[in-house]
């Protein structure tokens, strides 16, 4: 990419009807950045994730992920990018390895490769013992970690995580956040929602939706001198405040 | 397409690895044919006539002690008007009647024969023509030259013979294709799995396909299942090509498939799924089909309303290719129908599974 953006969207805009769920949202996110896209619920997160995923139409404005535009090159989009949603699904009846080897046939990885990968996931992640396991016997954290592998098994350039830290303990959450650093450091974006706005302090940048439009974006240091917070949590809530839809 | 067959076989394994679902879907077409077709007694008892004619007339009341005299029947009342049965039946008095013209016994001298005719109470087909049956018998037993004739009121066509081989598999591949699709469908909605597959490359079309196209082999298994059954063990004749129930059934099996995929849009949990299929498609095909009441002994309004169920339409089709072995250029209307069905079906889900993204 000439900017070394991996995202870079443009007066991004969906409406639903006479609702406009998200309003010319334009930012962009570097090659390798850790972005947290934060918003209360209803401030248009999902909506604006979808399209970036390749899921949804924007109504206007433009735009492109992983090199493909969100207008007409969906499918391409869908190729290049890893997701994993927030209730760390993955098939419940189906065993450890044969998640990931249907998530690696799903992505068209030869069969080669699907072998390689799901060894080298259940060497990293430790998890021989668990490997004949149904996923619905396994705990929530293993289960975690399996689905944030799994969101990666085709090297995605991009991996969008959508509140992937709901309902776990903070022990969990912490050894989850190392793991997005390493795939970080291997070079691989990650774009994540949450509301936990102590995990927001972990993010390289940050945007924050109020009412489908992006109110700030930079990094947590530079957003808590702007507005004078000793935490991001102050800062959310000091933007949040005119919301009308909540 | 490999990836499509990855995703087929994990469909599979999700029946698979679930063996108490799929033993009750494979059993179930045993069992209720078996229940059906055992269930529907064969033994009439004491069975109430009314004998309608001249009991002074020395024939007719020959023939009226025969038949009261038998295990069968019992003569409960005898008058002279045939407009009285309607009354006779509807207040439950009489489940059948026989009638005897005018002068029997002379005519019966004289012309050799005379006319006798027996009605029966169509809105019971099954025991009515029993009835009917064994009343014929002991009418001809004794008297060589008569031959009665016989004629049912309220279902005049007694279209209810056989009826339950083409109603059981009409109400088990709808049961199997829209019920347990659109619960699959819904279930990966309900757990998150649909998002994964949904960003993933496959296209949605074929996501959808995947899911399809296990649960049409298990209710080929079960249509073959059910011809074998009835064929061999209830002795339902198979009189048309079994080609033309192939395709049939392939037409009502996608009809159902739409069904479920129309049910998988509208509903968001299991649950739901569970019941739109239930309470508003097995209820209406179990009452509207003609499998436990008769379309025809059916208010007309309520016949109006059966005619917008599939499963009525695939079940006509059944009895005439099986039952009366008809060919196609019998059947084009119901099959229009059916395909009709099919095509507004499927173009309303698609739309719908695709706007509800």
């Amino acid at each position: 990419m000439e900017s070394g953006h991996i995202i870079e969207i443009r007066g991004l805009t969906k409406k639903f009807g006479t609702f406009t769920a998200v309003d010319h949202i334009s930012f962009e996110v570097g090659k390798g950045e850790i972005f947290g896209f934060l918003g209360a619920n209803g401030a248009g997160k999902t909506t604006a994730m979808k399209i970036l995923c390749g899921l949804s139409k924007p109504t206007s404005g433009e735009g492109k992920v992983a090199g493909f535009s969100i207008n007409g090159e969906q499918e391409k989009i869908k190729r290049h990018i890893g997701y994993m949603s927030q209730k760390f699904s993955l098939y419940a009846d189906l065993k450890v390895w044969e998640n990931i080897r249907l998530f690696g046939g799903i992505y068209g990885l030869k069969r080669k490769v699907i072998a390689e990968r799901t060894d080298a996931i259940i060497q990293s992640l430790g998890m021989q013992d668990w490997k004949d396991s149904l996923v619905g016997s396994i705990p929530q954290g293993w289960k975690q970690k399996l689905a944030f592998s799994i969101a990666m098994i085709h090297e995605p350039q991009i991996v969008f995580l959508d509140e992937p830290t709901g309902g776990v303990d903070p022990e969990t959450r912490r050894k989850f956040w190392e793991m997005i650093y390493e795939a970080s450091d291997r070079g691989i974006t990650i774009f994540v929602t949450t509301h936990y706005m102590d995990e927001a302090e972990y993010c390289d940048r940050v945007s924050i939706m109020v009412d489908g439009q992006i109110v700030a974006v930079d990094s947590p240091k530079v957003l808590k001198e702007k507005y004078a917070a000793e935490n991001m949590d102050v800062v959310f809530r000091t933007l949040a405040r005119g919301s009308i839809r909540q | 397409m490999k990836e499509f067959f990855k995703l087929v076989g994990k469909e599979f394994r999700h029946i698979f690895r679930d063996r108490r679902t799929m033993l009750i879907v494979l059993v179930m077409p045993v069992v209720q044919i078996v229940l059906f077709g055992f269930a529907i007694s064969t033994d009439i008892h004491q069975a109430r006539v009314d004998i309608v004619g001249d009991i002074q007339d020395f024939q007719v009341r020959k023939i009226a002690e025969r038949i009261d005299n038998s295990q069968y029947f019992d003569v409960v009342s005898e008058y002279r008007s045939v407009t009285s049965v309607d009354d006779r039946f509807r207040k439950g008095k009489a489940d059948v009647a026989i009638c005897f013209e005018q002068d029997f016994s002379k005519k019966l001298e004289t012309e050799n024969t005379a006319l006798i005719r027996i009605i029966g109470d169509g809105s019971e087909p099954n025991s009515a023509q029993m009835i009917a049956n064994y009343a014929m018998g002991i009418i001809h037993e004794g008297t060589r030259e008569l031959t009665p004739t016989v004629e049912y009121v309220y279902n005049p066509m007694m279209k209810s013979s056989y009826n339950f081989v083409p109603g059981v598999m009409g109400l088990i591949l709808m049961l199997i294709c829209s019920m347990m699709t659109a619960i699959s469908i819904v279930r990966e909605k309900e757990k998150g799995t649909m998002e994964l597959l949904l960003v993933s490359p496959v296209r949605p079309l074929w996501i959808i396909v995947s899911k399809a196209l296990p649960y049409m082999t298990l209710s080929a298994v079960n249509l073959v299942t059910i011809l074998l059954l009835s064929r061999y063990v209830m002795s339902v004749p198979i009189r048309g090509s079994l080609l033309l129930i192939a395709l049939v059934s392939l037409v009502f099996i996608l009809t159902s498939l739409a069904l479920g995929l129309l049910i998988s849009t509208i509903a968001s949990t299991q649950r739901v799924a569970m019941l739109i299929s239930g309470m508003g498609l097995m209820m209406p095909t179990m009452i509207f089909s003609g499998i436990i009441f008769p379309c025809e002994s059916m208010p007309v309004v309520l016949q109006y309303l059966s005619d917008i169920i599939p499963a009525k339409w695939y079940i006509i089709l059944i009895k005439k290719i099986m039952i009366e072995g008809v060919g196609m250029t019998y059947i084009v209307k119901e099959l229009s129908i059916l395909l009709f069905m099919v095509f507004v079906l499927f173009w309303t889900s698609i739309k719908l599974f695709r706007t509800r993204l």
